[in-house]
């Protein structure tokens, strides 16, 4: 009796709350995947006994307003900041010395002395690079050793060359290897780059330019030929070795040689590096080798990381 | 020659501003070619030929080369060709 009463209150109830015999070729609205962090499931949204935790409320909060929070924190931090280097930059400024003060720190014997006494020092004709490579030898040597750290780090990232992403990379590029003008037009004019690249580094001390310059001549027809010919062509003779032993051997030649100079110029000891006379392609001392370093160190660098971006290795 | 420095400046800063404004990414990266090839002149009328032929290699060589590479990497490059297959 029981359990009829039971039964026909379990019918009444279900026929109350609807949730009588489904029929069979019912369509159920699908469910919402479980993943998605904004859709809930209806029934913790309606229940009643279910109470949402401390940190469940919170991470609700934090999807919410989480997004406008951090975005208005960041323009408020981005903001601050560069005040904070507005104001420093404009006390630095407020504590140069007046524009064109006579005694003003610029205004001191150096340039006289560099104008005047330029010649019979560096014995370079070209007295730029006179300065940057014999008085302010090492500002340079610190420039080459920028540009072969950086080169050497993007390789380091870039340049995994026995993995399989090469093949990735190289399928990327499909290379026009039948292009005719631009085979036309390398063959005439890599010769000619690379001459005008050796005259400039080899004439640094000479006439206007040097190894920087130079070294940057000579990368552009590196990579001229490898876009006429490919990257095999040119990895022929210059491949990530080379470059490596070249450029390592460059900056060891560069190091060691000035820190001699330096090191006779400053106790007063005699140098056995020959001035020259001035004029001579052999002359103005270490000027000529220190060009040919930085101009290899250049040349490799930039070609490198052209090769590097394009391709993956060098 | 003080006009033509007068137009060489008149052309470097008509370079520079449209280098910004250029929707393409392409005609920017040429404008800025001829930017630094006009700078590189005008380095040589201030005496400074050292810093030209740095400028000619560098600003408008190297620079340039790798800005082209840059594009090609995002796919700038293949974008006019897309709709002139479309088309």
């Amino acid at each position: 009796m029981n359990d009829e009463l039971k039964s026909i209150w379990l019918k009444f109830f279900n026929w109350v709350m609807g949730n009588g015999p489904r029929p069979e070729n019912e369509v159920l609205p699908p469910e919402p995947p479980p993943d998605l962090p904004f859709t809930q499931k209806p029934h913790d949204k309606f229940s009643r006994f279910h109470e949402a935790t401390l940190k469940e409320r919170y991470n609700q909060w934090l999807e919410i307003h989480g997004l406008h929070i951090f975005s208005i924190l960041y323009s408020a931090l981005s903001i601050l900041t560069c005040l904070v280097i507005v104001v420093l930059l404009l006390a630095t400024v407020a504590e140069l010395p007046p524009f064109g003060h006579e005694r003003n720190p610029a205004n001191n014997e150096v340039i006289r002395r560099y104008v005047e006494h330029g010649w019979h020092e560096t014995g370079a004709q070209n007295i730029v690079a006179g300065l940057i490579l014999d008085y302010r030898a090492f500002d340079t040597f610190g420039e080459s050793s920028v540009l072969f750290t950086a080169a050497v780090s993007v390789l380091m990232i870039l340049g995994n060359s026995r993995s399989s992403k090469k093949y990735k990379f190289k399928q990327l590029h499909v290379y026009r290897n039948d292009d005719t003008i631009l085979r036309g037009v390398a063959v005439m004019a890599i010769p000619v780059i690379l001459m005008m690249g050796c005259v400039v580094v080899i004439n640094g001390h000479l006439s206007a330019g040097g190894g920087f310059a130079g070294g940057a001549i000579l990368s552009t027809a590196l990579i001229l030929c490898a876009n006429a010919y490919g990257f095999e062509s040119v990895r022929r003779f210059f491949n990530e070795r080379i470059f490596i032993v070249s450029s390592s051997t460059a900056l060891m030649i560069y190091a060691l040689s000035k820190g001699y100079s330096f090191f006779t110029g400053a106790n007063q000891l005699h140098s056995i590096i020959p001035k020259g006379v001035v004029g001579n392609i052999l002359s103005a001392g270490l000027i000529l080798p220190l060009n040919i370093c930085v101009g290899l160190i250049v040349a490799g660098t930039l070609y490198g990381f052209y090769a590097l971006f394009s391709e993956g290795d060098i | 020659m003080a006009i033509i420095e007068w137009l060489l400046l008149l052309f470097l800063i008509v370079c520079a501003i449209s280098v910004s404004i250029t929707k393409s990414l392409l005609n920017s990266v040429i404008i800025f070619m001829s930017y630094s090839l006009v700078m590189a002149v005008i380095w040589v009328l201030l005496r400074s030929p050292d810093l030209a032929i740095t400028e000619a290699a560098v600003g408008a060589g190297v620079t340039s080369v790798l800005f082209f590479l840059a594009l090609r990497k995002v796919g700038q490059l293949e974008h006019k060709k897309d709709e002139e297959e479309k088309e």
